[in-house]
């Protein structure tokens, strides 16, 4: 192509003829030879994309608008750089997996979409194998953590890059807990329960989603369950497990901890609404990521300086985190997959992951472990909680294989409505029953 | 308009003997008569079309989709009635049954009977009549998921500003967490659904009180009737058809309520509000499956059709002229 490009309009710079076409093709090849945008960079010649050529990706609002801004910056210098337009659209974290859905079924719309937590099982029929494109970057970067891998690997080959993990912790008051007598958070859950009752009786409670909200109940509900010997599934995949004594001793502590120490609106709360109780200091505890932290920095500061970060309870079987973990996933119906995964490996490039790391304060743990020991966690130790927290992450559907299956009982809420039934008087026996005949259905089906 | 015209209106319905008489009178018609009914016909083939493609396509391939175990991005095979024998064994979709009936039970009585309240007072107004009934139109004309997003701020069990109110008038000592409990999380939806609901009943019930004769009301006071005899034995009957009308729309747009819930609970907590059409969504797109989620929704046709159908009767026979002055 006489592929001249000017920086100000890329597409109206653009003519296109056979020999130039030969000329840009053979520059995409050599770049990526090279190694991707360095390559083409290297080349001084961009890639032949047909002029007009737009790139769709949807996202989620970030909570942290500092790390969207980045993102959304570098997905412009992309499209500068590669002569097209790339589109970033942002909604509502509950509603992407809708429209991933729809998007499916209609066999259009976005190129790419960030999925949360194990949506790519989900999503399978519909998702292109990325494979060589996830190998090559855990390869580079120490390799995937394990809860990243589970929620991107489907079968035998991966449907989406694992971007990011989202890490829900305790958030906590210590002005509040050092007024109540407590020198630093509780290690165990029984612990939690004494210091709820206390701050709860200072007009200081504790709070808790328990709504159908995607992130914070499940954050609260699937590791207590786990911290008392607890699971959905065997290995095996099918034989549902959840009827043990200590997930009925999860539900019992829970429904006494709700009574002693939560603030009661919890039941219809969505994840948006523990960060603006806590923010507006009516809550002094709750299990969220650093989010609410974040915002202190930024609009509340005399709050973020007496917040801090504590890892989760731990249980008589240890201590457990679900996180939410975020995944690129290329749509099979898209007709620019090549240009897709050439996106996501620029962005996914250190070069541009580490702005964009910075910008978003260590909010979201990094999918690979090369990252740990990274001096941006350094910066505040508030925030050490969070990164530690990767280690003890398990995947739903433990401790069976992820699957589609596990992703079901998330998206019908059977875990947190177990509950959120006992809270609202169901008797724990009856509740776990109910979340266990529901969960027989949904594996043994 | 009188009563006995909705009845004959609704003896001009297509039965399963039209299309045969269709086809004799065109045989017989003249040219110009044929040339009219073509230019009948092409008026309404945009109409038809629409039909067609927007309601019953999506209407017969969300029966097949019921009838296969479809899940997103791949087609499923036929498994016969087998949705239908999980949903019937499926506690959530009881539970969003139930929540069904009572949601559209409670919220179309309580909208008839404010709508009812609302139309006679504005239909017996003297000042401000169109500023009235403007603003009253404002909750039915304002995008439903606005409002809604309202509602759920009014209903923050932090930041209620009904709470608020309630706690300052002396109302209440402790706030009262109006999407955390189930019962009272049902009555919060069924608010809502009231408050967007109720101006459409009383336009229309407006509308028809402005069609009946100021005559037969005179007529009934000298007779000595007072106003709640007035009321019941002239206004009401009069009313009936228009009300049937309008009771027919809201269940069937109450049965099928989505947005509202989606957006105020999800279907929380613990499920005590899921709808049918909630839990078909959560079904068919979260889960991804598609065959039981078109299953759910599928579910609520029969109701609905009984409902449309003993409505349609109730109107074509008569009943409401017949309901006696």
């Amino acid at each position: 192509m006489g592929a001249k490009r000017q920086t100000s309009d890329p597409h109206d710079a653009l003519t296109i003829s056979r020999r130039g076409l030969l000329k840009g093709a053979a520059a995409a090849a050599g770049a990526a030879a090279l190694g991707g945008i360095p390559g083409i960079v290297q080349a001084g010649q961009a890639p032949a994309y047909p002029r007009g050529t737009k790139l769709h990706l949807l996202t989620r609002i970030n909570f942290i608008p500092a790390g969207d801004k980045v993102f959304i910056e570098q997905a412009a210098e992309f499209g500068k750089q590669m002569g097209v337009e790339v589109q970033v659209e942002r909604i509502g974290e509950n509603d992407v997996q809708a429209r991933a859905a729809a998007a499916v079924v209609a066999n259009s719309g976005p190129d790419i979409i960030l999925l949360q937590n194990n949506f790519p099982h989900l999503l399978a029929n519909g998702l292109a194998d990325v494979s060589d494109l996830a190998e090559t970057h855990g390869k580079a970067e120490g390799g995937f953590w394990d809860l990243s891998k589970a929620n991107a690997y489907v079968g035998s080959q991966w449907l989406a890059v694992p971007y990011g993990v989202l890490s829900n912790t305790m958030n906590y008051r210590e002005d509040w807990l050092k007024e109540a007598g407590f020198s630093k958070f509780p290690d165990t859950y029984e612990e939690l329960r004494e210091v709820g009752k206390k701050l709860k009786s200072m007009g200081r409670p504790m709070g808790q989603c328990f709504g159908h909200s995607v992130n914070d109940p499940n954050s609260w509900c699937y590791p207590f369950v786990w911290a008392y010997g607890g699971y959905e599934v065997e290995q095996d995949g099918k034989t549902v497990a959840l009827d043990k004594k200590g997930t009925l001793d999860a539900i019992k502590l829970n429904t006494a901890m709700w009574k002693d120490g939560f603030d009661e609106g919890g039941l219809s709360w969505d994840d948006a609404s523990n960060n603006r109780a806590f923010l507006a200091g009516s809550i002094s505890v709750t299990n969220n990521g650093a989010s609410i932290y974040f915002v202190g920095r930024e609009k509340f500061p005399d709050i973020a300086k007496v917040t801090n970060h504590a890892p989760n309870p731990r249980g008589p079987a240890g201590r457990y985190y679900h996180m939410a973990t975020h995944s690129s996933a290329v749509m099979k119906y898209s007709k620019n997959q090549p240009l897709a995964k050439e996106f996501i490996r620029w962005y996914m490039d250190k070069k541009q992951y580490e702005p964009w790391f910075i910008a978003m304060s260590s909010y979201m743990i990094p999918p690979t472990k090369s990252w740990f020991d990274h001096p941006a966690w350094k910066t505040d130790p508030k925030l050490t909680a969070f990164r530690d927290s990767i280690k003890d992450a398990r995947h739903l559907g433990y401790a069976g294989p992820p699957s589609a299956k596990a992703s079901e009982a998330l998206a019908k809420f059977i875990i947190v409505d177990m509950f959120a039934k006992a809270i609202q008087g169901t008797t724990p026996e009856e509740s776990l029953k109910w979340a266990t005949d529901e969960l027989k259905k949904i594996y043994g089906a | 308009m009188p009563p006995q015209d909705f009845g004959a209106a609704a003896k001009t319905a297509p039965s399963a003997l039209a299309v045969p008489r269709v086809v004799g009178r065109l045989r017989s018609a003249s040219a110009s008569e044929r040339r009219e009914w073509l230019l009948a016909f092409c008026l309404l083939l945009p109409a038809l079309t629409m039909l067609a493609v927007f309601v019953a396509y999506p209407f017969l391939r969300g029966i097949w989709l019921s009838l296969t175990d479809t899940v997103i991005g791949r087609e499923g095979d036929f498994v016969g009635i087998n949705n239908f024998i999980k949903l019937w064994n499926d506690s959530i979709f009881r539970r969003a049954a139930q929540n069904t009936f009572v949601y559209t039970g409670a919220a179309t009585v309580l909208k008839l009977a404010l709508g009812m309240l609302v139309a006679l007072m504005l239909n017996n107004l003297i000042g401000f009549k169109r500023f009235l009934r403007a603003s009253m139109l404002l909750p039915w004309i304002v995008p439903t998921v606005l409002s809604t997003l309202a509602w759920k701020w009014m209903f923050d069990p932090t930041f209620s500003i009904v709470n608020w109110m309630f706690y300052h008038l002396g109302f209440i000592h402790v706030r009262i967490d109006w999407l955390g409990g189930p019962v009272v999380a049902m009555w919060s939806v069924i608010l809502v659904n009231v408050w967007r609901g109720t101006p459409f009943f009383a336009i229309t019930l407006l509308a028809g009180l402005q069609t009946i004769s100021p005559d037969v009301h005179e007529a009934a006071a000298i007779d000595g009737a007072n106003a709640w005899q007035r009321f019941w034995r002239v206004t009401w009957p009069l009313l009936m058809p228009v009300t049937m009308v309008v009771v027919l729309f809201s269940v069937i747009q109450t049965f099928a309520d989505f947005q509202l819930v989606y957006i105020l609970t999800g279907g929380g907590p613990a499920n005590s509000t899921h709808l049918f059409a909630t839990y078909a969504y959560q079904l068919g797109v979260a889960t991804a499956k598609l065959g039981e989620g078109a299953a759910a929704s599928i579910a609520m046709f029969p109701i609905l059709f009984l409902v449309v159908l003993f409505q349609l009767w109730y109107i074509r026979r008569g009943g409401a002229g017949k309901g006696g002055v």
